[in-house]
């Protein structure tokens, strides 16, 4: 799994949107950070989420050693399989920064900070795909799968999740009851995969993660087809804990904004399929907030 | 049917031994196979158990928590690929409910969650049917449906023995076929190998034990009207019933023939007999009055007043007198005993008698003489049996060819084995036929020109007079007259007047 992004990425790093930028939020911690104190040199513990392929594990190790590298400062990486550990985690303390999808941003939105914010394909966006699989030819939108199987990806996915039941409510159905049945994968990849298996007829994902594929693993998008795009909505986001102090937050995002200024930052950048982060604006994803309160959350 | 038991041994012994090796070969076969094939469902069966129990141990605790995907993930875990075709390669594993529904499957396509397997045709039907039976243990459930193409091994899934459903394995048969195959192509080729060599080797034993059969029945069929020959002595060397068989026909043969032989001897010397005593009868018939009649003829001549064409008419009478006298007397040999024996002067005589007949034919003469001064033999006699059979020898040698008289005798060790005179006369002249020997030493039977055909019946009459014996036969390209006379005191034959 490992050398998996190849190949140059269009209008790549020069174009930043840095507009969010001065929307950062400085909210001053002081006295928090108990746990940390006097420790100048402790580990910093970042979350990976399956926002992105995260069981690319080379790569993830040299992204960590650059990472180390660029910060003087020693770092680790904790993998989570599913939204809730990492949330969890998050709420615990146990975790310094993570890599979250924006629905569990907006969830945690009283105890974390946006930090910053991925550019794909040039822009802080990404959508969410309802797929098919291959040789489902009549399927056209997420109506023509009443009473099919589907497959979600995490409960606490915005693309894999929250989208597709949107979209049901949209049509005047209750996603309770729409489908005959429905399960988590707990990982966008393999929500693709359960729908190319035909264990599921449908199923929704993150556009990045699909995108990404069809680059890694050709074979397996092949076997499914992109019936749907949503509209865009904000990027999966890199947030840090608010007992993180300033000078580590603005330390870490100085680190992020600036990776794809050195070769060896654009070459991970490339192999993660993203052109580079922005600051970013927690505006971003008002859209999924309201589409959060529609089913009464928050 | 009958037309195969008819048919020679000639065929029948490879055809049936053939048969027999090919039964043989494809009953043990075809026990192997279904050996072999058992073998593979049981390595098929204790495989299953053991995966079965692995995933329905992993698989209780998702399917409690109706966790799909992870129970996909585990269900699908056995599944291989295309290119790992194992007899125990399991093609399918399904997870169902307690109410016989797919919770899941490894084949989404094929086994659709949600489904009651019930609607999934008749193998699911039965499979379903066994489990819903109380007595079923609750071990693996082995079924393999008539003419189903797949084998099923269902476990139940318990959780703190609870029953949640059932695991159950679908093997296909279709990949038992090519190992099968594989299986059976190997005892084929091995099978095909025993064939090639045990076959030849029954035809040929098969040919071995018939042949000598077929010859000897077809000799023995032949058997009344003609004397077969004998069996080749290497046609069969063994010394089993067949080799008895052999001896015991060869013995048989042999003993005919010697049969065969005595009696023609015996007819032929009853024939010379009765020719003997027939031509002596009619000699003393005719001697009584010719005597007189010589005589009447002698007083006529002696008287003066006849004239000169009545003496003409008397000489011609009287020569032809005898004429008849010395014909008769010829035929009435009489070996008469004299006290004469013979001496090696008498056969200096023979030759010097016989040689110019040779020279003047340019004959070579072989001359082999081994005897004593004097043999307790008549010698007249002997010298009338050496210079007929000489004669006719020098008569009969091509021009310029050969002749050859071989004398030898044994004397008498004691009273039981009295010597032996053996006379041997060869000429390289004309083989003589089977007709001629049959007839050769009756009287009047000259095979050659000018002949009177008297001196081998006189011949004969002297050496059976003697009590010896006399053959005649054709022997390496020459004609051979052996004869064999006792030597000593012997009485001379009654058998003839």
């Amino acid at each position: 799994m490992s050398k998996v992004f190849k190949g140059g990425l269009p209008n790549s790093n020069r174009r930043l949107c840095l507009a969010g930028a001065a929307a950062l939020v400085v909210g001053g911690m002081a006295g928090s950070r108990l746990a940390l104190a006097g420790s100048a040199s402790r580990l910093w513990r970042v979350g990976m989420t399956p926002a992105f392929l995260h069981d690319q594990h080379a790569l993830l190790a040299e992204w960590r050693n650059f990472m180390s590298d660029g910060l003087q400062h020693p770092v680790e990486f904790v993998q989570r399989d599913s939204y809730r550990e990492t949330m969890d985690l998050l709420r615990l303390e146990k975790l310094d920064f993570a890599w979250i999808c924006d629905y569990p941003y907006l969830h945690l939105k009283d105890e974390v900070r946006l930090l910053a914010v991925p550019l794909y394909q040039g822009r802080p966006y990404y959508r969410s795909y309802l797929i098919v699989r291959r040789d489902n030819a009549y399927a056209s939108s997420i109506a023509d799968l009443a009473g099919s199987v589907f497959a979600y990806a995490d409960p606490y996915s915005n693309t894999g999740y929250l989208v597709p039941r949107y979209e049901v409510r949209r049509l005047g159905h209750d996603p309770k009851s729409f489908f005959r049945k429905t399960f988590f994968t707990w990982s966008h990849r393999k929500v693709v995969e359960a729908v190319a298996s035909g264990l599921a007829q449908g199923g929704a994902v993150d556009s990045f993660v699909w995108d990404s594929l069809e680059h890694v693993a050709p074979a397996l998008t092949a076997r499914t087809r992109v019936v749907w795009r949503s509209p865009e909505f904000g990027f999966p986001p890199f947030v840090s804990h608010r007992s993180v102090t300033d000078e580590d937050f603005r330390s870490m995002q100085r680190h992020l904004l600036g990776m794809q200024t050195s070769a060896p930052g654009r070459d991970l950048l490339m192999r993660l399929r993203l052109d580079g982060f922005i600051a970013g604006s927690p505006a971003l994803y008002d859209s999924v907030t309201r589409m959060m309160r529609a089913f009464g959350e928050k | 049917m009958r037309r195969l038991f008819d048919l020679s041994f000639r065929h029948k012994i490879p055809l049936w031994g053939a048969a027999l090796i090919i039964f043989s070969s494809l009953t043990i076969g075809a026990a192997l196979m279904t050996r072999a094939y058992d073998d593979m469902k049981d390595a098929v069966v204790i495989s299953a158990g053991n995966l079965g129990q692995t995933l329905a141990n992993t698989v209780a605790p998702f399917l409690l928590h109706e966790d799909v995907w992870r129970a996909f993930e585990i269900v699908r875990s056995p599944i291989r690929g295309e290119s790992a075709a194992t007899p125990v390669q399991v093609e399918a594993v399904a997870v169902l409910t307690r109410d016989g529904r797919i919770f899941v499957s490894s084949d989404p396509d094929a086994l659709p969650m949600l489904t009651d397997v019930r609607q999934l045709g008749d193998d699911w039907r039965l499979l379903m049917a066994r489990l819903a039976d109380p007595d079923s243990p609750s071990a693996p459930v082995v079924l393999e449906p008539d003419g189903s193409g797949y084998l099923y091994v269902t476990l139940p899934i318990t959780d703190n023995d609870a029953h949640l459903g059932h695991l159950v394995l679908r093997y296909a048969k279709s990949v038992f076929l090519p190992w099968f195959r594989d299986t059976a192509m190997s005892g084929l080729a091995i099978g095909l190998l025993v064939l090639a060599v045990l076959l030849p080797i029954n035809w040929y034993w098969g040919m071995r034990m018939a042949r000598p059969l077929v010859e000897l029945a077809e000799r023995m069929g032949k058997m009344p009207a003609t004397l077969p020959d004998k069996l080749e002595p290497d046609l069969y060397a063994y010394r089993d019933e067949l080799g008895q068989l052999f001896l015991a026909y060869n013995r048989m043969v042999q003993a005919l023939r010697e049969k065969a032989a005595l009696e023609g001897e015996m007819v032929k010397s009853e024939r010379l007999a009765a020719i003997g005593r027939l031509a002596a009868g009619i000699a003393h018939e005719i001697n009584n009055p010719l005597a007189g009649l010589v005589t009447v003829v002698d007083t006529l001549k002696q008287r003066r007043d006849l004239d000169a064409r009545v003496l003409r008419n008397l000489d011609l009478i009287e020569r032809g007198l005898l004429q008849i006298r010395d014909t008769v007397a010829a035929l009435l040999v009489q070996a008469k005993v004299q006290a004469r024996e013979l001496s090696r002067n008498d056969l200096d005589d023979v030759h010097t008698l016989i040689e110019p007949q040779a020279r003047k034919r340019r004959i070579a003469l072989e001359w082999v003489v081994d005897m004593p001064d004097a043999l307790p033999v008549p010698a007249s006699v002997v010298r009338q049996v050496l210079i007929n059979l000489l004669l006719n020898a020098v008569q009969a040698a091509a021009e310029g060819g050969h002749v050859s008289l071989r004398l030898a005798c044994d004397s008498a060790s004691d009273a039981r084995h009295p010597g032996r005179l053996s006379i041997v006369v060869c000429n390289d002249g004309a083989q003589l036929t089977d007709d001629q020997l049959a007839h050769l030493f009756e009287p009047f039977n000259s095979g050659r020109e000018g002949g009177h055909g008297l001196g081998l019946w006189v011949t004969w009459q002297i050496v059976t007079q003697l009590n010896g014996r006399i053959v005649a036969g054709n022997h390496a390209g020459e004609v051979r007259f052996s004869v064999c006379l006792p030597v000593g005191d012997v009485a001379c034959s009654t058998a003839l007047p």
